[in-house]
């Protein structure tokens, strides 16, 4: 029996649309997982550092003001900084295709727009942690 | 004593028609029971919906049977004329990049037919951050236009007499700053402020709720609420100081019912606030507003507008001892719904908007804001927010419905469910009551949990397929390349307004700036009203965030409760 993934649930920026990232959140929960959530109005500074301090697997940026270009970046960044490029970075919102495979490229794993199931989200950390444990056994 | 049989032969005719009318319900049902039929419905609050209503359901329930439009409680209408007076506005929300390009926007909408602007802010400008600010980087311009001091303002309005044009503002936690561009603004148009028409929505307390664009701790941000209220009603009386907003506490997943009870209640703080600073109640509330989103289920929506009117008539007459007219009417605007527009086939959302928008009208909005097809996507273009307004000109001026006021009045199913709306919306006061009220409700995270509910439950719902959104979870395509164009803001707006901040900083007047904002601290220690402090800050081209930040050193900020 594998140990529970660990996510944090952060929204980088000004924005004030926790709709979503609540609803995953308490998805990703009932769905067995650890889950931490942020709060709002979180720099790129506060999320990386929750991120290394809590240990997590995962972390889901959610954003709906259009400033995940400048943003999501920078949490990465800042994550590889720190020597955790490990940590998967995934999340959601209002972001163009375009956007997310440019982000795709930098580093970013999958994002997902408005009207993806949860379960969708869950399977897909499922099959990256699963993927990354057979990799370190 | 008499018998109403004895009294009246016509009323035990009537008494015998209902008999009859039970008996035919009753044969019916059984006719029904034994067809093959969906077995329960559901509105999209999830009350059960009966598939036929009789005058039985409105039985101990006069509906709107003697009432008129324009009349106490208002169920009907605000208006005698309804739409026969006057339409209701088309206003289009917009804003995006600088000044100059929303400026030239709001001409195109003006051209169009658009009778009201209603400007949209970015994110730094509604959180009170300049667009230099640290915490600006990437959203400067992103979500609407930046205004970091009133040399920005001046830009947005430029070309626009602001004596002949209404304008509403969506800003909240600064509101009071923005507001003070605006009046600073007109007055070097040489608009006397007595003329300016508009609104500041500054509903704080839903911001807390559900919006989530907060500055200071409740009780000060309360306390600038009314400073608007008493400054607003002698020198701006044509000046909306509060628009009482269900719109984000139902886009943040509340039901159609905690919407309206939730935001209701948020009025009534309001109200009660201004009394405790010893306003008389008829001196404000006929300056208060509210603002609805209109969702999809279609009756539902016209009840809880219809049902709003009322409590708000009867709370108002009854609890606050309001007795101008004008304090009893609640005026309102609409939006389409945002949170039921897909990504997916976006097309389909000019029929959602439609739809939303048919059901604004029937409930007798006084001006609405109708959705773009690509809003779920990025800021709309112009071509998709002219299919926006066209819808609105389309049911104005072709289908008819604004010939006749309030055309579902009688209906039962519309009476029956206004009636429930209004018992449902009583019973979440007296919950809202039992938590002690608004505010200690937001300080637990009571109402911010209830509302986080509901969206988990809807969610789950349309996983589970109970609730069926088209083109999502049901009528899926292949997922097709986008067939409609984007708008894209580039960083254009970010450097320009970074460059025109620091011309300003270099050629205003900085001790009268230092001083302006000194004599803010103080008065905000105080009790003084302080609009004319933050007026005087404006016109000497104080920034934003330089505001916020002395206000900031008396009041504190914010700190949200966090859970999920």
């Amino acid at each position: 029996m594998s140990r529970p993934i660990r996510v944090l649930v952060a929204k980088p920026g000004l924005d004030g649309h926790d709709r979503g990232a609540k609803v995953v959140a308490a998805a990703l929960r009932d769905a067995g997982m650890e889950v931490i959530y942020t709060g709002l109005h979180q720099t790129p500074e506060m999320i990386a550092s929750a991120a290394v301090q809590e240990d997590v697997d995962v972390v889901g940026l959610s954003i709906l003001s259009g400033a995940h270009m400048t943003l999501f970046p920078r949490v990465l960044q800042l994550l590889r900084e720190q020597g955790r490029d490990d940590v998967l970075i995934t999340g959601g919102g209002i972001i163009p295709k375009e956007d997310m495979d440019a982000l795709e490229q930098q580093g970013i794993a999958k994002l997902f727009g408005p009207g993806t199931p949860t379960t969708a989200l869950i399977e897909y950390i499922r099959a990256w942690f699963a993927a990354r444990q057979a990799q370190g056994a | 004593m008499t018998t109403p049989t004895e009294l009246d032969p016509t009323l035990a005719a009537m008494r015998d028609e209902l008999d009859r009318l039970r008996a035919e319900v009753e044969a019916w049902r059984a006719r029904f029971a034994k067809g093959e039929v969906r077995d329960l419905a559901y509105t999209n609050s999830a009350n059960e919906v009966a598939p036929l209503y009789t005058a039985l359901d409105l039985e101990g329930s006069a509906g709107t049977a003697f009432e008129v439009p324009g009349q106490f409680p208002f169920t009907r209408g605000i208006h005698p004329t309804g739409y026969r007076g006057k339409l209701w506005t088309m206003r289009q929300f917009a804003g995006f990049g600088s000044a100059k390009e929303t400026n030239a926007r709001y001409k195109f909408l003006l051209k169009e037919g658009t009778t009201g602007l209603s400007v949209a802010f970015d994110f730094p400008t509604l959180m009170g951050y300049d667009s230099d600010h640290p915490r600006s980087e990437g959203e400067v311009g992103k979500c609407g236009v930046a205004i970091s001091s009133l040399a920005d303002m001046e830009q947005l309005f430029e070309g626009i007499p602001l004596g002949e044009v209404s304008t509403s503002m969506t800003i909240n936690g600064p509101a009071i700053i923005l507001w003070c561009f605006y009046l600073a603004a007109a007055e070097k148009q040489g608009v006397p402020l007595a003329q300016l028409r508009g609104t500041v929505q500054n509903d704080i307390l839903k911001e807390y709720m559900a919006q989530h664009a907060w500055c200071f701790p409740i009780e000060p941000a309360l306390r600038l609420i009314v400073d608007m209220f008493e400054f607003g009603a002698k020198e701006v009386p044509q000046w909306n100081t509060v628009s009482i907003s269900g719109y984000h506490i139902r886009e943040a997943g509340a039901t159609a019912a905690q919407e309206l009870a939730f935001t209701l209640a948020d009025g009534f703080t309001y109200v009660e606030r201004g009394i405790a600073r010893g306003l008389d109640v008829d001196d404000f509330a006929p300056r208060l507003s509210f603002f609805w989103d209109i969702h999809n289920d279609f009756f539902e929506e016209i009840a809880k507008l219809r049902a709003a009117r009322r409590i708000w008539a009867r709370h108002m007459k009854e609890r606050y001892g309001a007795t101008s007219s004008r304090s009893l009417i609640m005026r309102f605007h609409s939006q389409t719904a945002g949170v039921t527009l897909t990504a997916q086939q976006p097309m389909n959302n000019v029929v959602r908007v439609a739809y939303q928008a048919l059901a604004a009208v029937l409930g007798g909005t006084q001006s609405l804001h109708t959705n773009s097809m690509d809003e779920t996507l990025a800021l709309p273009t112009e071509q998709a927010v002219e299919v926006a307004l066209r819808t609105q000109q389309v049911l104005a001026y072709e289908t008819g419905v604004p010939n006749v006021i309030d055309p579902l009045g009688g209906s039962y199913y519309i009476e029956k469910l206004t009636d429930e709306m209004e018992s449902e919306a009583e019973r979440l006061f007296e919950e809202i009551a039992g938590q002690g009220g608004v505010v200690p409700g937001l300080e637990t995270g009571w109402f911010q949990k209830k509302i986080a509910e509901s969206a988990a439950r809807q969610q789950w719902e349309i996983e589970q397929y109970r609730r069926l959104i088209v083109g999502v979870n049901a009528f899926t395509t292949e997922e097709r390349a986008l067939e409609i164009p984007l708008l894209k803001i580039d960083e254009q707006a970010a450097k320009d307004q970074a460059a025109a901040l620091s011309r300003l900083r270099q050629s205003r007047d900085s001790a009268r700036c230092t001083a302006a904002l000194d004599r803010l601290r103080e008065a905000a220690r105080g009790t003084e009203n302080v609009v004319p402090f933050i007026l005087e800050c404006a016109r000497c081209y104080c920034t934003l965030y330089e505001i916020r930040a002395a206000l900031e050193d008396v009041f504190g900020a914010y700190r949200e409760p966090v859970f999920f």
